[in-house]
């Protein structure tokens, strides 16, 4: 189908895209890589007045290390995000769980920061930046303000974007030495996820020194599984210690039932995937 | 608005409406039916071209997000009359049955190439992961790909068309 018309713009500054933004009006949309996007307009889901596209403004995008953090542009790609030596050395649940995102078309296309603005439930990149403890940036009128990835995910499609501003800065901690692993599942390739577990640990000799744990679409917003990562703590890196804490994972947990699965299924799958995604983080 | 975009090899300057997608604006606008639509929910790849070098749906891309950009769609590929090697390779593989898929595999297929000149037979499904074909089962567009990667040695991309032609052997009884 093709969308309802629009306007569009292209700025060349973070500074006129939210001046854009403002002046638009709340029937004004930012369009970044369309991967969620152009789908939702061609089914006519939405119709915008305005388009206001982030794709020619070259300070969004790329990636830099700022002393203990890596600094990731809005507009960076996943297939960027998928490739850059410094994600893989500092954040690499970023990396193996964008590995995991769409296929190789998309990735060309949709970006980090579309992908964290949208904040879908079964998005897959939401637990990964809940998990590495992420700040996201966000540029309006007023300026620049800093949430934690924590406080930024409100409720289904919902953050704590206000309409004037941009997410232009997904702020990473430097997670460096720590082994990673995205598990997720869904019935067929390129499926969103029914249940995710985004893990990451840093092991010294054969026990585990720290670990984060998050959920993917086990509520309308990324969920960390703090009691798993509680009980890892001092455990030794083997499959028993492991499989121990993962049966923490789905608690205080509601997931909502749909046709894909229930709520005990889903908490029966955060348990089992959990327990997988440590197992293949640590090796054992 | 105005775009001014290079579509296989040749530069073209049009009106556009902001809400027309890429894949209704090389099919209509200028003619590149070669370019397919087979679905409303970027699912099915059918529809795949190379924006700037990179493989993208053309379904999910504004034309006018690729004002000053370069395109390659499948009838970009031959050259003095001879097919891609990978385009040759699914000829010879029999990697088409009603042929729909096949623009967009073709595309995708050379894209995943650039990444990775030998894919094993996992690394082809993975790439090939945002294609779908409702008619092959996927072996023969598998065993395509592979056999394109052997002939296009030591690489696939842009310098592909230089490889030499290889003569075809006899389709099917594979
Ligand atoms: C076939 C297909 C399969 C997919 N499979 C998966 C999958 O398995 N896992 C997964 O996680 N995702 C999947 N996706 C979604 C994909 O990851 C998208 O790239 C991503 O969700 C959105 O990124 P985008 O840059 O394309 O954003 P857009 O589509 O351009 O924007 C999405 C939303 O975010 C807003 N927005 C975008 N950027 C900003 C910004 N900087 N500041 C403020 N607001 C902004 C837009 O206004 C819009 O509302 C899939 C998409 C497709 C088409
Ligand atoms: S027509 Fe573009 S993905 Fe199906
Ligand atoms: S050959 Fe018919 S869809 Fe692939």
């Amino acid at each position: 189908m093709i969308p309802s018309a629009f306007d569009y713009t292209a700025p060349s500054t973070v500074d006129e895209a939210v001046r854009a933004l403002a002046d638009a009006g709340e029937d004004a949309k930012v369009i970044a890589g369309g991967q969620s996007l152009i789908p939702v307009l061609r089914m006519r889901l939405a119709a915008p007045t305005k388009l206001i596209d982030l794709g020619r403004i070259g300070e969004l995008r790329g990636i830099r290390e700022d002393g203990d953090t890596l600094v990731i542009g809005a507009m960076t790609t996943h297939h960027d995000v998928q490739r850059d030596p410094q994600v893989a050395e500092h954040a690499l649940l970023l990396k193996v769980a964008t590995d995991t995102v769409a296929d190789p078309q998309v990735r060309h296309r949709g970006t980090l920061g579309g992908a964290v603005a949208h904040a879908d439930p079964a998005g897959d990149l939401l637990a990964p930046v809940l998990a590495l403890d992420a700040e996201l940036v966000l540029h309006g009128l007023d300026g620049r303000r800093t949430v934690a990835a924590r406080d930024f995910f409100v409720d289904y499609f919902t953050t704590a974007l206000r309409p004037d501003e941009l997410l232009v800065e997904v702020r990473v901690p430097r997670h460096t030495g720590w082994s990673a692993h995205y598990e997720k599942f869904s019935r067929v390739a390129q499926a969103w996820s029914i249940v995710a577990v985004a893990a990451t640990v840093r092991a010294e000799g054969g026990t585990i020194a720290e670990a984060r744990v998050a959920l993917t679409n086990m509520s309308s917003v990324p969920v960390r599984a703090h009691a798993v990562e509680q009980a890892l703590v001092g455990q030794p890196a083997t499959a028993e210690a492991i499989k121990a804490a993962a049966q923490h994972a789905a608690e205080g947990t509601s997931p909502s039932t749909d046709s894909n699965a229930d709520t005990a299924y889903r908490q029966h799958l955060a348990r089992v995937l959990t327990s997988r995604a440590l197992t293949a983080a640590v090796g054992a | 608005m105005r775009i001014t975009v290079t579509v296989d090899g040749t530069t073209y300057t049009d009106e556009v409406e902001p809400r027309q997608l890429l894949v209704h604006y090389l099919r209509e606008t200028i003619g590149k039916v070669g370019t397919v639509i087979g679905c409303d929910t970027s699912n099915c790849g059918a529809c795949t071209v190379h924006l700037d070098g990179q493989s993208v749906k053309s379904c999910s891309v504004l034309a006018v997000q690729v004002d000053g950009s370069e395109i390659t769609t499948v009838e970009g590929l031959a050259r003095d009359g001879r097919l891609h090697p990978v385009q040759q390779a699914f000829h010879d593989n029999h990697a088409l049955q009603c042929g729909f898929c096949t623009p967009g595999m073709i595309m995708q297929s050379i894209d995943l190439l650039a990444e990775n000149p030998d894919p094993d037979e996992n690394a082809v499904r993975h790439g090939l992961e945002g294609n779908l074909c409702r008619c092959t089962g996927y072996q023969n567009i598998v065993r395509a790909v592979r056999d394109a990667a052997h002939k296009m040695r030591p690489g696939a991309g842009p310098d592909a068309e230089r490889v030499e032609h290889s003569p075809s052997h006899a389709v099917g009884g594979e």
